[in-house]
């Protein structure tokens, strides 16, 4: 091993010794190096940001200029309950606070702006996005912005709502290597944007593609028509909603049992993360984080779901090459 | 609106709390809505025990606070290391010595403060958690690292009929599942994969992977050196050679008061590495299809250095305290991931023994292999490289090495967090009593089907179970050779997993463990140390033996059949247990428990391995908890090697069954 500083500290490797087990001294040594940005504290993000602080990544970034209400606390544990601590912060302030806590070698900041502000210098600065709570406009402009980017930044959203989450990600052209047996093979992955995944026909798309993906895409639809924020809906609007659904298939010659009334119910009636999924989306967010960081272990393409009716946690290749 | 899974979650108003207005009003997370109960009622009122603060216990405490439970019970023993708090994340540098379940609760009260979080900084198998104690609560929640004490809390749960929620994680997989009793299965019903062991010659004659020369080291070198004297160990070879002297031999390893260190450690090197390969190589059947190994000897591999004694005496290496004393700095050697060479392997090997002698010595004698003992770690290490060097095998640096010999488990926190949510979910259907809904959930690192996290339905008991069922168990045994003890230690702790047994011959009480009266406690030691046919109450062919455990409620009765004879190889125990399901057998190479002072991380009676038996285990046959109807053609299928989930179109996606972790029944 080079002496030239590259080499984990004692202290990384006491504390990292049983993670290093799982994915080496290299990916952890690239882990430590790598820089994140976040956006949106909620639930779900809480748990994405313990992980990779845990993981011990070079630096982690959090955008939430809202002031802490009742409402982020119901899922977020990064949040004190005391008024005297949390009082007139922002959201990202206080997960800040705690989220130093949890690794020391992690540099741990807050930025303040909205999302749509910040140039493609800015993301530049980055090697991971990470978008949530975020509309459908302002999600492609984040996901635009890193593409234009010569260095490969990986973007990745994720939305939680009811009992069910949705993961998207976007590692454009991803090479990497990967032992089989005593082999090393090469591979390459080539992932659409949001917007290009996004325009793929229904129709084109497998018969058992799950109906999340359809229903998050009415829900997007719905909030972006009505120049809502995101989560901004409630059961009131649900007839709005299914009416858009109807439009929608049609216009896709989807059948729309492709997109449940009850789904959509569910989605639109409880806008809240529940704790569960948060720690799940959240776990599977962060192991993939971890993999395109490191270089190691096979991305999810493009889109994971779950939903805890069923209990399935399903990948799903939403891209044109695969219609 | 029931589908197949039958839930329906909304979310219900935000729930005030009492008390201060500083108090947030929290919003419970979830709710059922109309036919069944109120789950934030059911969550509400639940009594809730967590066995484990670890790395599936910290994700699990945390999210079942969030998720609005408010009276949660934790068992755990340990206390918190350095190595935990890549994954544990309640716990800090600061908290390191302290009570994990302690910490656990203060860290999950911070965001949480008005819930109830009790801790106990003790061992599950302690008899205060009784089947009373497992009464009070409306679930079970089990994050454990080791599956002795799986199966002693499958036993209470059993006993005292509350439900079960079992998980384990390993790196990326991880699976949750859910046990109650008379609908599925309990966590004892499927085979679990045991935990390989070897056989005594593989390990003292012919080792051919690098583990083998671990074994060696650690379970036999280290403790002849440095462990317990009185212990029987198998270090010295067989020879061919009747007549040389095992007396003789056994001088080797004392070391005389004056006798110089660095004469004692080649003079031990030279006998284990050199002396004992050739008499092994004397033994020409041995070697007749096997490659020899290659004797070597201290003064080859480290002839430059003869003229300067290795470490330099008198230049000594200062350490700050017993703990960092470390033949590694020692000999300014920095990484642990290096491949040595057998030079560097050699001195390792040389300045541990010397540095254990020279700055630990009180420690000589009483010494049990300890993966967070730095010396200990190296000279094993450098042992078993110096070993596998001998036998062609190739070497492994110290990371790996310590991973082997530690048995130590890697593990994430995102996996830990991903099982504590599915845990969670399937309490809540517990708490509603939704048995159709109930799923086993694994956590797979590669897509199967496009799933990476895949729910399987439960099974129903298996009829032939011996724990949760009452299936009579025969064993096979010498009854005029072996003793009481061996019965006890081998069969009944070891297979049966009892903690403090007893043992009926009729209504004669032939042993009891734990508290006994004083007049009794003569009788039963005499009788462990009794030939079975010899015993008070004469145990033969045809006898039917009882074995109970009063804690766990667990009884089984077990069939003697007298057996003259047992394959040395295959029966090394001269005992074979049939009807019974393969769960972890007592390691051959003799591992000793490591001393239970509350603050290690091991259990006294912990066998060997603590790694999670994780691999995805399907059984050979169906039997679903709801009825499907069998088409004609579907009865053959139902018996293959293959798991069903139910979706939710009624569709029945057949996968393939993982069959890795699965192993047929043997009958011995």
């Amino acid at each position: 091993m080079d002496g030239d500083g590259e080499e984990l500290t004692a202290q990384e490797t006491a504390l990292y010794d049983r993670q290093i087990r799982v994915w080496g001294a290299d990916a952890q040594r690239r882990l430590s190096k790598a820089h994140v940005l976040v956006y949106g504290m909620k639930g779900t993000i809480a748990e994405f940001c313990k992980n990779i602080v845990l993981a011990g990544v070079g630096s982690l970034t959090l955008i939430d200029d809202r002031i802490a209400s009742e409402e982020a606390f119901s899922s977020n544990f990064l949040i004190p309950l005391d008024e005297n601590v949390y009082g007139g912060k922002t959201l990202a302030q206080l997960c800040c606070d705690s989220l130093k806590d949890f690794n020391p070698m992690v540099r741990v900041s807050v930025q303040k702006g909205d999302l749509s502000s910040f140039d493609v210098e800015f993301f530049n600065n980055f090697d991971v996005v990470v978008v949530s709570s975020c509309s459908l406009p302002a999600k492609k402009l984040a996901n635009e912005k890193c593409r234009k980017i010569s260095k490969r930044v990986a973007f990745y959203t994720v939305d939680c709502r009811d009992s069910c989450g949705e993961i998207f990600v976007d590692l454009q052209d991803y090479k990497y290597s990967k032992k089989k047996l005593e082999e090393t093979i090469e591979c390459h992955l080539r992932y659409p944007s949001f917007e290009e995944a996004l325009s793929v026909p229904w129709r084109e798309l497998p018969r058992k593609t799950s109906k999340l993906y359809f229903a998050m895409r009415v829900i997007e639809k719905f909030e972006e028509a009505e120049g809502r924020s995101a989560g901004e809906v409630s059961v009131a609007d649900l007839p709005g909603v299914l009416k858009l659904k109807k439009e929608l298939c049609t216009e896709q010659s989807l059948n729309e049992s492709h997109v449940p009334d009850t789904l959509l119910e569910r989605l639109v009636t409880s806008t809240l993360e529940f704790p569960p999924v948060c720690a799940i989306i959240g776990g599977i967010l962060g192991q993939e984080v971890i993999k395109a960081i490191s270089g190691k272990g096979d991305p999810l393409k493009n889109f994971f779901f779950f939903d805890a009716f069923d209990g399935k946690g399903i990948i799903e290749n939403i891209s044109n090459s695969n219609a | 609106m029931p589908g197949k899974a039958g839930m329906m979650l909304t979310f219900q108003r935000f729930c005030v709390y009492p008390q201060n207005t500083h108090t947030i009003r929290l919003p419970l997370a979830a709710s059922y809505s109309s036919s069944l109960p109120m789950a934030s009622e059911a969550i509400k009122g639940a009594k809730v025990l967590m066995v484990g603060a670890g790395g599936i216990g910290c994700e699990l405490l945390k999210t079942l606070a969030l998720s609005g439970f408010r009276d949660i019970h934790i068992i755990d023993m340990d206390t918190i290391e350095v190595s935990n708090l890549n994954r544990q994340f309640l716990f800090r540098q600061s908290h390191v010595g302290q009570s994990k379940a302690k910490v656990a609760r203060d860290a999950v009260l911070k965001f949480r403060p008005h819930i109830n979080i009790q801790p106990y900084h003790a061992n599950v198998k302690d008899p205060e958690f009784n089947v009373d104690f497992f009464k009070q609560f409306n679930v079970v929640l089990n994050g454990l690292d080791n599956l002795d004490a799986r199966r002693h809390v499958n036993r209470l749960c059993l006993a005292a009929d509350v439900p079960l929620v079992e998980s384990g994680t390993t790196g990326f997989l991880g699976q949750v599942t859910v046990h109650v009793k008379g609908k599925t299965e309990c966590y004892e019903c499927q085979p679990k994969p045991a935990p390989k062991t070897y056989p005594v010659c593989t390990i003292t004659s012919t080792p051919s992977k690098f583990v083998h020369c671990i074994v060696w080291a650690k379970d036999l070198l280290f403790a002849k050196l440095f462990g317990d004297k009185n212990q029987d160990n198998d270090l010295n070879v067989r020879s061919s050679d009747a007549a040389s002297s095992s007396e003789n031999v056994e001088d080797v390893f004392v070391r005389r008061n004056d006798e110089d260190i660095e004469q004692y450690g080649k003079k031990i090197f030279d006998h284990v590495f050199g002396y004992n390969i050739e008499l092994a190589l004397s033994n020409e059947e041995t070697w007749k299809n096997r490659n020899r190994p290659k004797p070597i000897y201290s003064k080859d591999i480290l002839s430059d250095e003869l003229a300067q004694p290795n470490g330099n005496v008198d230049k000594k290496c200062a350490f700050d305290d017993e703990f960092s004393v470390s033949a590694m700095k020692s000999l300014g050697m920095k990484n642990p991931q290096d491949i040595w060479s057998l030079k560097e392997n050699s001195r390792i090997f040389l300045e541990a023994l010397r540095l254990f002698f020279t700055h630990r010595g009180k420690d000589v004698g009483n010494l049990t292999f300890d993966k967070d003992d730095q010396l200990a770690v190296e000279f094993v290490t450098a042992a078993a490289n110096i070993r596998a060097a001998s036998f062609g095998i190739p070497p492994y640096s110290l990371f790996e090495a310590k991973g082997i010999a530690g048995n130590i488990v890697h593990a994430v926190a995102t996996t830990n967090a991903v099982i504590a949510g599915l845990i969670v979910i399937e309490t809540i259907k517990v708490l509603q009593n939704d048995i159709k809904s109930y799923r086993m959930t694994y956590c797979l690192e590669h897509p199967s089907r496009k799933m990476l996290l895949m729910p399987v339905e439960p099974f129903e008991p298996n009829k032939s179970c011996y724990v949760c069922s009452e299936t009579p168990l025969s064993l096979e045994i010498n009854t005029k050779r072996a003793k009481l003890k061996d019965f006890v230690e081998k069969i009944v702790k070891a297979k049966l997993g009892m903690n403090l047994p007893l043992i009926m011959n009729s209504s004669n009480l032939l042993y009891e463990a734990g508290d006994v009266e004083d007049d009794m406690v003569a009788i039963y030691s005499a009788n462990l140390e009794k030939v079975l046919a010899e015993l008070p109450s004469p145990v033969t062919g045809g006898t039917m033996l009882t074995v109970e455990d009063m804690q766990q409620e667990f009884v089984c009765n077990v069939n003697i059949k007298h057996r003259e004879e047992f394959d040395e190889e295959k029966e090394p125990d001269s005992m074979v247990l049939s009807g019974w399901t393969q769960h972890v057998s007592a390691p051959e190479n003799k591992d000793k428990p490591a001393a239970n002072n509350g603050a290690s991380t091991s259990g006294a009676s912990v066998p060997a391995v603590e790694s999670d038996e994780i691999s995805i285990v399907s059984p050979t046959k169906k039997r679903k908890l709801t009825n499907v109807p069998n088409a004609p053609g579907n009865e053959a299928r139902n018996h293959q090697d293959e798991l069903q989930v139910i979706d939710d179109e009624d569709d029945l996606v057949m996968l393939e069954g993982n069959m890795e972790g699965f192993k047929k029944r043997k009958l011995s």
